[in-house]
Formats: C-alpha cells, structure tokens, sequence
C-alpha cells in the first residue's frame, strides 16, 4: 500500500477528471456539473485520507516519490511535510465548493469553466507538493493560462485589462525565478529541494537568487507595491475565480517563501528582513487604508487579503516558532475566510448584480440567514478571538514582539483598521433601512449557497477553538525547520569569524 | 561508386525533379499528379535518408561532402517538415490557383539545395546548395505572379537575397585568400593564428547567413515577404531555410571558425539579443496574421541563436530542439491559417480571429495551445525550448543574455495572448468553412497534441539530440 502513488494520483486525478469532462457533451450540464463534482469531492477525499496516515511525529518528506524525468537532468520528484499537507487539503476542499457554487454564477460555457477549474486544481496540488524546483516552476507558471481564461473569458466588464494585468504581472515576476532556478542547477548541481536543503548553496550567490524568487513570490503575494493587479483580478473575476485567487493562488506564494526563500536561501533571508518587515508593514496599514475607501465590494476584500498577506510575510520572517506558525496558520485561515466572503459577495451580486456597497443597505430585513452567516465571515476577518483569523494575527503578533516591539506596535494598529473597515463593511451592506427598492424582492440563500456557507462559517469556528489538528500537523515541520534555518545561519556567521 | 550511395538521397531528389519535369511537359493536367508525387518523393526520400545513418563521419569527394550523424538528422527534419507543409498546404494551393506543375518541382528543387547545404564541408558545395535553395525560393514567393503583393514580395526577396549573397560570396573570397583553401577542414588548420582577414570573411559570412534566418538586423525582408507570399509559400519561408541556415550556422562556427569563438561570439550574442527584443516589439503593433508570425519567428530565431552563442555541445543541442519545437508549433499555426477560409477565400488578419472560439471550439482550443507555446508558458513544449536554451546559456554565466532574452518572452507574450484574447473574449464573427482535407486536420491535431504533452516524456525528442557531438 505504501508504495501507491498517492501524490501523483492527487495530482492527475482533477486533470482525468477534465479530459473526461472534454468528451462529454456540453449540453449535457448536469451530467457535467455531476462528474466535475464527484471527482472534486473524491479528491478531497483521498487528501483527508493523506492526512490521516500521515506520520505528524517526523518532519521528514513523507510519501516522496522519485522518478526520472528529463534524462540526466531533472527527476519528477513530490511529497508533503506537515506544512505543505495544509495547502493540499486547503486546495482540495475549496475547488468543491467553487464547482458547487457555478450553478447560479455561470451563464455560458460551463463545460469549459470546469474544465478550467479541474486543471487549476492539479497544477495548484501540485506547486504544493513538488520537491524539485523545476517541478515547481511548472505548475506554478501554469496556473497562469487557466486563470488567465477564467478572468477573461467569464470575469466582468474590465475582463481584458484584469486578464493582461494579472498575466503580464505574474510572468515578469516568474521569468527571474526562472533564471535563478537554473543557476541553482548549475551552482549547486541539482534542483532537487531535499537535497539543496543538505547541501545548502553558497552564501556569495543567496541575495541575487533571493531576489529573484523574490520578484515571483512578491507579485504572487502580492506584496505592495506590486499588488495592483490583485484588486482588479479580483472585481473582474467571477466569484469562483476569485475564490480560487483569494483562498489558493496568493498562497502558493506564502508558500513559495518558506519552501525556498527562506528554505534554500537562510542568509539572504536574514539579510533582508528589515526589508521585508517594511513593505509588510507598508502593505497592512497601507492597504487597511486604502479599503476603507472603498466602494466595491470585492475591491474593499481584495485589499484586505493584501493586508493579510502582510500579516503573512511579516510572520514568516520573524524566524520564531510563534511568528512562522503564525504565518501558515494565517494562510490556512485566509484561505476559509477570504473565500467565504467572496462566496458572499458573489451570492448578492447574482441577486442584484452590483457589487456596490452604496447599493444595499438592510439586507438584514430581507435575507436573515445570510445575515448571520456574513456576520461570522467578517469576525474572522478581523479576528474575533474564537475565530481561525485571530489565531493567526495573534501568533504573528507575539512572534513579531520577540524581534521587535515597534513593528509590532505598527502592525497591530492594521488589526485595528481591519475591524474598522470589515464591521463599516457589514453595516453598510446588512444594517440600516432598506432603501433600494431592487432589495425588496431579493430572496435568502438557497440550498446549495446555504450549505457552501454554513460549511465555512462552520470550519471558521470550529478550528478558530480547536486549531490542534492543524497545529499539531505543522508544528514538528516547522520546529526542525527553524532548526536548520539558525543552524546554517550560525555555520554562517562561524565561517566568517 | 561507395560515394555515390551515401548521397542517394540527393540523387532520388535530383532524379525525381527531372522526371517530374518530363511528366509534366509531355502530359497535360498533370499538376495534382505531380503534387501527389511529390509528397511520396518526399517520403521516400526520407526513407533513404534514414537508411543512410551513418555509424561515423563520412567523408565524400574529396573531404567537399560529409555525411554524419547531425546532417542525417536534419535532413530528416527537413523532408519531415516539407512533407508536413505540402500536406496541410494542398486546399489552399488547389483553391489559390497556383498549382501549377512548376510549384512542387521548385519546392523539391530548394529541398534538393537545403540538402546540399547541411552536408557541404566546402565553401563552394555550401553557395551552389544556397544558391539552388535561394533560386527556387525567389520563384515561389512571385509565384501568384497576378498578385501585386506577391510579385513585390519575390521582387523584393530577390534582391535582398542577391544582396546578401553577394556579402556571403565576398566572406567566402576573403577566408579562401587567407587560409588559402575552400575546404572547412583545411580552413580550419590554417587559420590557428588570427588573421584580420579570415574575421573580416566570418564577419561577411555571419552576415550573408543571418539576413537567411531572418536574424536582426537583417530581418526587414522578412514581414513583407511573409505579407505578399502566398501562405502556402509563407509556411515554407518560415520553416525550411531557417533549419538549412541554422545548420550551416552550426557547421561553420563549430567546423573551421571554432578556433576564432571568442571573435564571433560577440556577434552571435548582438543577432540573438536583436531579434528576440525586436521580434518581440515589433509584433505587438501587427494586424495581419503572417506579419505577426514573421515577427515572432525573428524572435524565435534569436533563441536558436542564444544557444549557439555558448559554445558548448548542450548549446547546440539546446538549439537544435529549439528548432524542432519550433517548426511543430509553426507548422500547426499555419494549419489554423489555412482553416481559416470562407467560399474559398482565405482570410489572415487579426479581426478575423474574432470570437472564433464561439463557433469553431476546436480549432480555437488548438490555436490557443499553439499560441500560449509560442509565448513559452508551461507546461507547453514551448516553455521547454526556452528553458533548455537558457539551461545552457546560464551554464556559461551569460546572466545578461538570458535576463534580456526572458523578458523578451515576457513582452512577446503580450501580443500572443492578444491573439487568445480576440478569440476567446471578443464577438463572434460569421462561421468558417468546414470542409477541410482530413490532412490538414491530422496534422494540426496531433502537433498541437504534441505540443500539449511533450512534457510528460520530454526524452522522445531530447535523445535524437542528444547524440550530435560536434567539439
């Protein structure tokens, strides 16, 4: 049993999944909507599956498959440690939910856009598990063209611009990872993490290459600031789009920072923290601001997940078991709860189709259910003790104040412009006197948005009392990893002595 | 008579010119015939070709002809290629009205040159091949001679080419009067010392060669060319001389010249980074289909040159894969062209791409592979020839090259993805015709489905390569 491929068939299966959606008929839309959904459901299956035989004790890659794929050059290589298993079952159990919720969002070719939903799945599963840098790059870079359809072909007015602008940003940023994967090849003599991790690179290359996968991972982030394609991705995206972007895409970055910023490249990691610390701190109080002014919707959650991916890069590079735990955890509930409140936003805008905040008003009057629901989404945004979201803040925070105590200061007052402009957000939209008269005939969620939601709003609070089973999954990796990261840095530091 | 076997693919190819030549002087409406037969010429030419492989170098007629693993293999690709091109062109030359029993002869007769050029260990073998190739070329691209744009663009090619070949002849006079010999060996052991004249000769002879691949600056016969060619000839333009020049390429900088690689390295790099920054440029403002394609194979042929400037053999390699990739994608992009035809009129401008994907899904799904390959975004075949031509250039620390060459890919990847744009974001236009030859289908299936799954075993390409050895 053990020597099943259960990564690669996590991988492939979304991708059968979407050449067997390719043959079927498109008229056939139940049928299609069915089989995209059962192979979704499956796959988050077999990922719960992973998680539970998965070893949390060790820190080792575990269930590592190695096989040759470019002759002598690169090895088709993937695993999961505890901090990547995370993303995976992030990804398997948010693309579910997207394929649930085209039913009332997508009017036209709908065959397509699950196509485009399954292959976002395998390439995103697969930027999480890969072990090999060229493996990485690959999906990481392929992301681009379904994404670049969803925005285009079923996103908003602005479509073209959004689709160019997330497209064009992305690749620029990519192409110098690129050139710094292949001079790992050549300087270090393999792409292969596992062993880069061992052998380490030399100290006189680490800040170059550091800025390039820099340059990648800041646009993906999006780090200010590079961040402005993600607003208009975001407004013109249809709403499983932006799910997708929101809940997976920005943490393939997040990600890409502690697997090989920090991973591969410790001292230029420590060389630029105070860097980092600063556009972190300019993306949290920068972005808060900027949200508050907003008067769309989506634009106003789309700044804030930058603010909350501030949150993220300045957790990860405190470098303390608080602050990267902190970071991750931040990611996982990002993920839940950005997702929930662009499912949110797109279950009025199918009612009404305006994402304007001016244009509602009362709504707890006519949709009480959504009412509650959108009340738990905004707690945790802001962080509302009992929700995931302040578990994150709250880990980032302490794990900033051991390195520095102004930072801190600095980044808790985000916290504080994010309760501002989340709670403005939700009493402008839910309470107050109905006064569009468009709103009165407006109907509560039905049963598959009612379901989709209470599955969020449900895993917000429950993993926002009892964050052991993510904690205690992560927790080991992140131990050893920290390890290494100050082993290496002291070896560092002796040599030059 | 040992010589004459190993170039029998030459003398079937020859041979065949001049019976198809009686045939269609003695029988009348003989032109689909001699279409058809061509094509079997061509594969049976390719089936000798293979015999033929050759265990180690052979050298012919006096060290003038060799015959080695690498001419073996390219010649393959060319008679492959034009196999390919006469196949998925045949509607389009049928419906143009310029089948004429010269049109395929001409084809067969540059193929016959291009041959001769690859194998040529001699400066003379290597004009006569060029010249036999550039003469046939002139004809064809003139060949709608009713067409005002045809006729210029031959006009045009024409001249420019003599021009060029004037240069390249010039080169070739100067290496003959300083190293005193036309043979690329002997050339190659009496140049050891560095002589201004023998650089001054592989300056004209780079020159002559680039204006051949269409490398900048001596691209600007290129897009009118395209333009004005009939496309059925355009496709020939941007597949065949180019795997003919950048073999001759090969040959000469890593046969007589390999001693001079730190003089011409520095031109190889200028070619390289000019075409790909301005291929990628100059397309963006394009509005007609063949000019844009002109455009990015300028760029595209910078990329080949980018691995020939290392000088290593994964450099050449690298470049060689860069070519094959290369015609697939260009071949399967102008299978799409000839799709696009209503009551036999073809069309070829940017607009008429508009909402294709509405009522033509495949095709249009085929385009967009096509195209995202192009722009070289994985996990496309496309972004494999980048990145194992950028695999060898890092290898000889050439950050710059590749940092150029990259972002290059970046603002060419605006106008490929502008082309996705029109035909999947923009209104919808009248319906194409449907009733194409189920070879043009063919092919345009199975390459856009290898571009689309090289990735799984990238090594089915790569170990055909991997064998050419030439320092």
């Amino acid at each position: 049993m053990m020597n099943f491929p259960i990564i690669s068939s996590l991988i492939l299966l979304p991708s059968i999944g979407a050449l067997f959606l390719f043959f079927i008929n498109s008229k056939n839309i139940t049928g299609i909507k069915y089989v995209s959904l059962f192979v979704s459901i499956i796959n988050f299956l077999i990922s719960i599956y992973l998680w539970l035989i998965f070893d949390q004790s060790s820190y080792e890659f575990q269930f590592v498959e190695n096989r040759v794929w470019i002759k002598d050059f690169i090895n088709y290589k993937v695993g999961v440690d505890g901090i990547s298993i995370l993303f995976i079952i992030l990804t398997t159990f948010i693309t579910p939910l997207c394929i649930l919720s085209v039913n009332s969002s997508i009017k036209n070719r709908l065959k397509e856009f699950l196509i485009a939903i399954l292959l976002m799945e395998t390439l995103m599963i697969g930027v999480f598990c890969s072990l090999d840098l060229v493996i990485f790059y690959l999906f990481f870079e392929g992301g681009l063209i379904p994404m670049f359809l969803i925005i285009g072909i079923w996103g908003g007015e602005r479509r073209v611009y959004s689709a160019f602008k997330f497209f064009l940003f992305t690749l620029l940023g990519s192409v110098l990872m690129l050139i710094a994967v292949i001079s790992i090849y050549w300087i270090a003599g393999t792409t292969d993490v596992e062993e880069l991790y061992k052998l380490g690179i030399d100290p006189k290359y680490q800040n170059l290459l550091w800025l390039a996968f820099f340059s990648s991972f800041a646009v993906k982030t999006p780090m200010w600031p590079v961040h402005t394609w993600l607003p208009d991705a975001h407004v013109e995206a249809p709403t499983a789009g932006s799910v997708l972007l929101a809940a997976i895409l920005l943490k393939m970055a997040g990600y890409g920072f502690i697997r090989f910023s920090i991973g591969l490249f410790p001292v230029a990691s420590e060389y630029f923290v105070p860097f980092i610390f600063v556009i972190s701190l300019i993306a949290i109080i920068y972005t808060s601001l900027v949200a508050l002014m907003q008067d769309d919707m989506k634009k106003l959650i789309a700044y804030s997940s930058v603010a909350h991916m501030g949150f993220v890069t300045l957790g990860l590079f405190t470098f303390t078991q608080q602050g990267v735990e902190g970071g991750i955890f931040q990611m996982i509930s990002h993920g839940i709860v950005s997702a929930a409140l662009f499912f949110s936003v797109g279950v009025v805008y199918d009612r009404t189709h305006s994402r304007r905040i001016n244009d509602y008003g009362g709504l707890v009057n006519v949709m009480p259910k959504y009412s509650i629901l959108l009340m738990v989404f905004t707690l945790g945004s802001l962080g509302l003790p009992g929700t995931t979201g302040f578990i994150g803040e709250f880990l980032i925070l302490m794990g900033t104040f051991k390195k520095s105590f102004l930072v801190a200061a600095i980044a808790s007052l985000g916290v504080i412009l994010g309760a501002a402009y989340m709670l403005w957000l939700y009493k402008r939209v839910v309470f107050g006197e109905l006064t569009n008269q468009k709103l009165l005939k407006i109907i509560d969620l039905n049963k598959v948005e009612l379901s989709i939601l209470t599955l969020l709003a449900l895993s917000i609070i429950l993993f926002g009392f009892y964050p052991d089973p993510f904690s205690n999954t992560y927790s080991v990796s992140v131990e050893n990893f920290l390890n290494e990261y100050n082993d290496k840095l002291n070896n560092y530091n002796l040599q030059n002595q | 008579m040992i010589n004459l076997f190993y170039i029998s693919t030459e003398i079937f190819l020859s041979l065949s010119i001049l019976i198809l030549l009686l045939i269609g002087v003695f029988k009348k409406k003989s032109e689909s015939f001699i279409y058809n037969f061509t094509c079997i010429i061509l594969l049976v030419g390719l089936a000798i070709n293979i015999n033929l492989i050759p265990q180690f170098p052979i050298d012919l007629f006096n060290n003038s002809y060799k015959i080695d693993y690498f001419t073996t293999l390219i010649k393959s690709v060319i008679l492959v290629s034009a196999f390919l091109v006469m196949l998925c062109s045949l509607n389009y030359v049928k419906q143009n009205d310029i089948l004429k029993i010269e049109y395929p002869i001409l084809i067969l007769s540059s193929i016959l040159g291009m041959l001769v050029m690859v194998s040529s260990n001699d400066l003379i073998v290597f004009y006569v091949g060029l010249e036999l190739q550039s003469l046939s070329l002139y004809v064809l691209a003139a060949f709608k001679r009713d067409n005002i744009l045809s006729s210029e663009s031959g006009l045009k090619y024409f001249i420019l080419s003599a021009l060029s070949s004037g240069l390249l002849l010039y080169g070739c006079s100067l290496i003959y009067g300083f190293s005193s010999s036309t043979n690329f060996d002997l050339i190659y052991q009496n140049s050891e010392s560095i002589e201004y004249g023998i650089i001054f000769g592989i300056v004209f002879i780079l020159v002559g060669l680039a204006f051949k691949i269409t490398a900048v600056p001596f691209h600007m016969w290129a897009p009118d060319v395209y333009d004005g060619s009939p496309t059925s000839v355009t496709v020939i333009f941007a597949i065949l001389p180019k795997i003919a020049a950048l073999t001759v390429f090969i040959n000469f900088l890593y046969g007589p010249f390999l001693e001079m690689f730190d003089q011409w390295q520095a031109v190889i790099i200028f070619l390289s980074i000019g075409s790909m920054v301005f291929g990628a440029v100059a397309a963006i403002g394009q509005k007609k289909l063949k000019r844009l394609i002109a455009y990015s194979s300028i760029s595209h042929m910078g990329f080949a040159l980018a691995g020939l400037s290392v000088g290593t053999n994964e450099g050449i390699q690298n470049s060689i894969i860069y070519l094959i990739i290369y015609l697939i994608m260009n071949i399967a992009f102008f299978c799409c062209l000839f799709m696009l035809k209503r009551e036999n009129q073809y069309f070829d401008k940017v607009e008429d791409l508009s909402g294709l994907s509405k009522n033509h899904p495949l095709l249009s799904l085929c385009l967009m592979i096509i195209l995202f390959s192009l722009a070289g975004i994985p996990p496309l075949a496309g972004f494999f020839a980048k990145f194992y031509i950028f695999t060898a250039v890092i290898e000889q620390s050439m950050y710059f090259l590749a940092i150029v060459g990259l972002l290059s890919t970046v603002i060419a990847a605006f106008y490929y993805i502008r082309l996705i744009k029109v035909m999947y974001f923009d209104e919808q236009k009248e319906k194409y015709d449907l009733n194409h030859s189920i070879g043009l289908k063919m092919i345009l299936v199975i390459s856009s489905t290898i571009i689309l799954i090289y990735f799984i075993n990238p090594n089915i390409i790569n170990n055909f390569v991997l064998e050419i050895t030439l320092i």
